[in-house]
């Protein structure tokens, strides 16, 4: 059967025999027999193309989720994504290329790079922004270790009203580097600090804007508590919402974080998705992962090349600041090309219509009977949390049965490790609806009407 | 007059002069953007978001048309090098051809429409196809278990580390060292201390392998495990893997397999099989998921059945029941590490890995590892009269030459081979890495080269070296978009976005 690979009966023969050998078997005398397998591989045969391209549609088709009206968000949204973004973002010079060793052949990924830094720079209101690690949740990891390093305490405030995965991988990490992390909890998805007063030794406050709950707090008290303690504040920023809100800068943010997957990255099943992570300029050493910046060549003429390489993991090795190596360059580029098609006036308007349909849909919402909301009366943006009559999943349930994905069910995304500040019934009852530009009237009626049903 | 929008650069499909920045085509009063029309009533901004929390000004981005934002991108696209361009020697980073059905793959909606919240049983094809390619990827790393969330190697590593820690805290132990070899990936060492262990290099010999005495001598129960690389960076086989592994088991340490090298040994030998306890795979190299000119990538880690009930969760898994139809679900082990990604790993990476693997099949990857270690040696065996050969011997999928005689003799180091390399077309191959050889060029063509590519890469290489003789190979290279960057300058007057240009001193 054909397949990828281009070498003859003749090629295979001349190139052995250069070689002076007489098997392919041969190449490989330098693994042990005793460790060699046998019998080849336990895989099936190869199949033809159009065989795997008709599996995997098999395979799509069993996912009903693509079918539904998607109001779910938690990190993840439904936006616009156009045909001209997933065209150029899709080009095969992007797409195949490798990390830019080589800056001379390599001057379009990384000229599209450093717009990339520019607009999130921008975005976020702070001087540095890097070539982007692999999503959220690890941008907030390297945010902490930042923080810690920079400031030598190893103690970590965090909201919980951070992403519950975020926290998660946050915990996760903090295994090998042994931050103490501490978790300050929502009250009517506000953050309360004071119950952190008593901890000792603080290297970084982290908040989030909006939070999972999709509540707009005053980050206020976020920053006094960091300067109190004499730690960097760190938020994670929705950075759709920040075309409307108050940007991290705005608060007073040393580091910025946020995921970047609304900006031309399809929903993808949760990846590959897009870290994004930018901090002060007096952080600009300690920074995670690929930095662009400008220079000349030999001529004088203006190029673009990876900068700041002293920090990272193959030339500092175990002193690097971080291990990130291949991070998620061609979704940055894709961001770029996707703020680009939005410009100024597109961004707002599609943070703004987002507000919008949420507003028209929570107020809705809260109009059927037994729904009440989660986080009292503060501020909500482009996502927000209710409390249903019947538990959430079932809620989820019965929506897709009306064509619906009617939002994450609470208890389905804080997992097993439970939320403290999210009480068992808030929890199982919680549904978090997001709308994003893409939504229109009559969906939303739609959803609201069977939820009606649904709950009664 | 600076460009603005509409402007085509002189010579766009060579892509050799500069391309303005996007902000610098802005012109206000044009946009690109088109919004579904929803029906909504329109809510003003100041009634949905408090004046407190509001923006003072709009980010501002650029203003393109739509023609202006495909000739930018476009035009940037001719000025950059790329595998479907041609050959991309760079060794260590398997560069092969990425089959373009798992790019139509990734584009099904199906996949990449679903959300990752969705409830499992809305997900059942997406399950499906997790629990798949994770069987596949254990049964060609001889493991038990594997978790696909890891985004790239770099975050396999540190999982692995983890799980490693998980398993002393297990028994009670508080080991603090980890061994890499001298001629280990940077990843390596960097993963080690974020893991939470300390780095102790071990040297080696004069075959290029690990120096078993002196790894001995570094051996003892406060060592948590050792990261090998096999093949190892300098593309040869660790022959001694059995007893290695075996002394680092014997103090009770574990085997961590760096899965960067895995494409020489597909269907020929596993890493289970030589003693390794935990293994990651890139798929992004092995597995030709393309490398997005630096990611995305995916790091999946399989492991020894003794680690299963460590792995990150939650994992897709097959529920058990009755039946025909099976059923598939999520499962978070018994005593997990916890969440290593915000999701479910790189989840479209993983569905184009399990789409290459299903057109491979079990014959065709053992037929990739042939095909890519038969190119390495004929480039080894052609220009080993032009270059030494670091360590001379038969190697497996890429090969490492020294540039140092040249060097010395005519003043043209790795680095200016590389930069001469581009002029005759190629990108270069890996320069100044591994380590521990002196003016490293290291070329892995990877199997989907041609015969003809490869003459063409060795003449090209010959014809570099000749010049440099000549002594005409200073200031390469001259034909292409820019020529040697300035990168002392770069780092001295960062200028890392459009606002910082003109403000630096």
């Amino acid at each position: 059967m054909p397949d990828y690979l281009p070498h003859t009966g003749e090629d295979l023969a001349d190139m052995l025999g250069f070689l002076g050998l007489s098997s392919l078997e041969e190449l490989f005398a330098s693994v042990p027999a005793a460790l060699r397998l046998a019998a080849g591989l336990g895989l099936p045969e190869g199949v033809p193309e159009p065989d795997v391209l008709a599996r995997a549609s098999a395979r799509g088709a069993a996912n009903a989720a693509a079918g539904l009206v998607c109001f779910a968000g938690a990190g993840a949204y439904d936006h616009e994504v156009p045909p001209v973004v997933r065209a150029l973002a899709g080009r095969s010079e992007f797409v195949t290329a490798y990390t830019p060793y080589q800056p001379e052949v390599a001057q379009g990924g990384l000229q599209a790079i450093f717009e990339f830094q520019t607009m999130v720079s921008r975005l976020y209101g702070l001087p540095i922004a890097n070539a982007s690690l692999y999503d959220g949740a690890s941008a907030l990891v390297e945010a902490v270790n930042l923080g810690t390093g920079s400031t030598g305490r190893d103690g970590v405030v965090v909201s919980a009203g951070v992403h519950p995965h975020w926290r998660s991988a946050l915990r996760t990490f903090a295994a090998g580097t042994g931050h103490r992390v501490l978790e300050a909890p929502l009250v009517e998805g506000v953050t309360d600090w004071s119950a952190l007063e008593a901890e000792g030794e603080v290297g970084v406050v982290v908040a989030a804007y909006p939070n999972y709950l999709g509540c707009l707090e005053d980050l206020g008290p976020a920053r006094r508590l960091a300067d109190e303690r004499g730690a960097l504040l760190a938020i994670a920023a929705d950075p759709v919402g920040a075309a409307i809100v108050r940007s991290p800068a705005d608060w007073g943010a040393d580091v910025a974080v946020g995921e970047g997957q609304p900006f031309g990255t399809a929903l993808s099943f949760g990846g590959p998705y897009l870290g994004l992570f930018c901090c002060a300029a007096s952080h600009v050493r300690r920074l995670p992962g690929r930095l662009v910046g400008e220079t000349l060549d030999a001529d004088g003429r203006l190029a673009y090349v990876t900068t700041l390489r002293a920090r990272e993991q193959d030339i500092r090795r175990e002193k690097a600041t971080s291990n990130v190596c291949t991070n998620q360059t061609l979704m940055a580029l894709t961001a770029a090309v996707q703020l680009g098609w939005l410009g100024t006036a597109g961004l707002a308007e599609v943070a703004t219509r987002c507000a919008c349909g949420a507003r028209y849909c929570r107020d809705a919402m809260l109009r059927l009977d037994g729904v009440e909301p989660l986080t009292g009366s503060t501020p909500t943006l482009r996502e927000f949390a209710l409390h249903l009559p019947i538990p959430a999943d079932l809620a989820i349930e019965r929506l897709a049965d009306e064509g619906y994905l009617a939002g994450v069910a609470l208890d389905a995304l804080v997992g097993e490790d439970g939320d403290g500040s999210l009480g068992a019934d808030s929890a199982s009852h919680g549904l978090l609806v997001a709308v994003t530009e893409r939504r229109t009237k009559d969906e939303i009626d739609g959803l609201v009407a069977a939820l009606g049903k649904a709950v009664r | 007059m600076a460009a603005s929008g509409g402007r085509a650069s002189s010579a766009p499909l060579l892509g050799r002069d500069n391309e303005p920045t996007i902000f610098e085509l802005s012109r206000p009063g044009r946009a690109s953007w088109q919004l579904p029309t929803t029906g909504l009533p329109e809510t003003p901004l100041a009634d949905l978001v408090p004046a407190e929390h509001r923006r003072g000004a709009p980010v501002g981005i650029a203003e393109v048309s739509e023609r202006d934002l495909v000739g930018h991108f476009t035009r940037l696209s001719h000025r950059q090098y790329s595998v479907d361009l041609g050959a991309y020697p760079l060794g260590s980073c398997t560069m092969k051809y990425n089959p373009k059905v798992c790019d139509a793959v990734a584009g099904l909606p199906g996949l990449a429409g679903v959300h990752p919240a969705a409830p499992a049983p809305l997900v059942q094809g997406w399950l499906a196809t997790l629990v798949a390619l994770e069987e596949a990827l254990c049964e060609i790393a001889g493991m038990a278990a594997a978790t696909l969330q890891p985004a790239a190697g770099a975050a396999g590593e540190l999982t692995g580390l983890l799980l490693m820690r998980a398993y002393d805290e297990a028994r009670g132990e508080r080991r603090r060292r980890v061994i890499i070899p001298d001629s280990a990936h940077g990843t390596n060492p960097a993963s080690v201390t974020l893991g939470g262990y300390e780095t102790t290099t071990v040297r080696s010999d004069e075959r290029g392998l690990v120096d078993l005495e002196a790894l001995r001598a570094v051996l003892d129960t406060d060592v948590a495990g050792m990261m090998l690389t096999n093949p190892n960076t300098l593309g040869l086989f660790e022959e001694d893997i059995a007893q290695i592994a075996s002394a680092v088991h014997e103090v009770g340490g574990l085997m961590y397999y760096d899965g960067a090298n895995l494409n020489a040994i597909l269907g020929v030998v596993r890493p289970g099989d030589m003693g390794f306890d935990i293994v990651h795979l890139n798929l992004h190299k092995t597995f030709a998921t393309p490398h997005g000119g630096g990611g995305p990538g995916a790091g999946p880690v399989a492991v020894a059945p003794h680690l299963a009930e460590f792995l990150p969760g939650p994992r897709p898994v097959r529920l058990p029941g009755e039946g025909a139809e099976v059923r598939y679900g999520w499962q978070t082990p018994r005593r997990s590490i916890g969440r290593v990604h915000g999701w479910h790993g790189n989840a479209l990476v993983l569905a184009r890995a399990l789409a290459y693997i299903e057109v491979h099949g079990g014959d065709g990857l053992h037929r990739v590892a042939e095909r890519a270690v038969l190119n390495a040696n004929w480039i080894r065996k052609r220009l080993s009269s032009t270059f030494d050969v670091a360590f001379d011997r038969p190697c497996m999928h890429e090969v490492v030459f020294s540039a140092a005689a040249l060097h010395r003799r005519t003043g043209s180091s790795a680095f200016d081979v590389a930069k001469g390399l581009i002029e005759e077309g190629f990108h270069p191959p890996t320069v100044a890495f591994p380590l521990i050889v002196d003016d490293a060029l290291m070329v892995e063509p990877t199997e989907t080269e041609s015969y003809e590519t490869l003459v063409a890469l060795a003449e090209g290489l010959e014809r570099v070296a000749a010049r440099a003789h000549e002594g005409t190979l200073e200031g390469a290279p001259r034909t292409t978009p820019v020529r040697r960057v300035d990168e002392a300058r770069a780092a001295r007057t960062l200028v890392p976005t459009f606002d910082a240009v003109g403000k630096q001193k």
